[in-house]
């Protein structure tokens, strides 16, 4: 029974539909960054800890590719999925226990979310190079 | 819309059989990745750089390899949780048991991969 019709039921509206707000752009991107780390955030992670394990040889060869220019936008992106899902995922914490959905507070925190996220990949950033 | 049957009714677990279960661990296990992602975030700002020598010589202290290794668990765990809501939300019928097989296997795998790399890394270094 739970198989019959299914492809028949009614649709609700999907993105292109609705007048974009900030609050659905940080939920868009809540899922983008998180399955953005899933996939390219753990498998720099297993190549790390593989070259590591490996010696110094294939450790050379991972170093060669993340300081190229095109090793440092996937780094500077992973780095950027992981402070924007943690600032969005801070955002869903408070979310979750019930608080933030007053019209202006949700639209707040939708807006500071993001913003977060590249200033702490900024911060992290210039920590690293500048130290 | 209807309160379904009474064993239904008595068995409180709604249309989906499981959820709560589900959101909670993705809940417990973002508590774990926000705490160990932010250590290797410190760690590696604190470290003097990211050589071999230094990185590997670090990692087989037993605090940074336990930490390292509840990261393996944690990030695998939280990130095969995400990606199983992507793969119900767009991929439909058989498919949709088929990536999640796939899902499954690969979270695994590079889960195993990654304890094995730091269990080596531990017991090899100092």
């Amino acid at each position: 029974m739970a198989q019959a019709g299914t492809g028949n039921r009614p649709l609700s509206p999907h993105l292109q539909i609705w007048k974009w707000g900030p609050h659905m752009l940080v939920s868009i991107l809540h899922r983008v960054t998180g399955n953005g780390l899933a996939i390219a955030g753990l498998a720099a992670l297993l190549w790390w800890l593989g070259a590591l394990a490996s010696g110094p040889e294939a450790y050379a060869v991972l170093s060669g590719h993340a300081s190229a220019w095109y090793g440092r936008v996937v780094l500077v992106g992973i780095s950027w999925a992981f402070f924007s899902h943690m600032a969005s995922g801070l955002r869903h914490f408070v979310l979750d226990i019930g608080a933030g959905y007053e019209l202006g507070a949700n639209r707040l925190w939708s807006i500071l979310s993001p913003i977060l996220g590249i200033v702490l990949t900024a911060a992290f950033w210039a920590l690293l190079l500048l130290r | 819309m209807g309160n379904g049957t009474s064993i239904g009714r008595v068995r409180g677990l709604g249309a989906a059989k499981a959820g709560t279960h589900h959101w909670l661990l993705q809940r417990f296990t973002a508590v774990g990745n926000l705490l160990l992602v932010l250590w290797l975030v410190v760690s590696i700002l604190l470290l003097p750089n990211l050589s071999f020598a230094t990185v590997s010589q670090w990692i087989s202290n037993p605090l940074p390899a336990t930490a390292m290794a509840l990261l393996i668990i944690s990030s695998f765990w939280h990130a095969r949780l995400g990606m199983q809501v992507m793969v119900e939300d767009y991929i439909d019928g058989a498919n949709r048991l088929a990536v999640i097989i796939a899902l499954n296997l690969i979270a695994f795998a590079g889960a195993a991969f990654g304890l094995f790399c730091v269990i080596r890394l531990a017991l090899a270094g100092a």
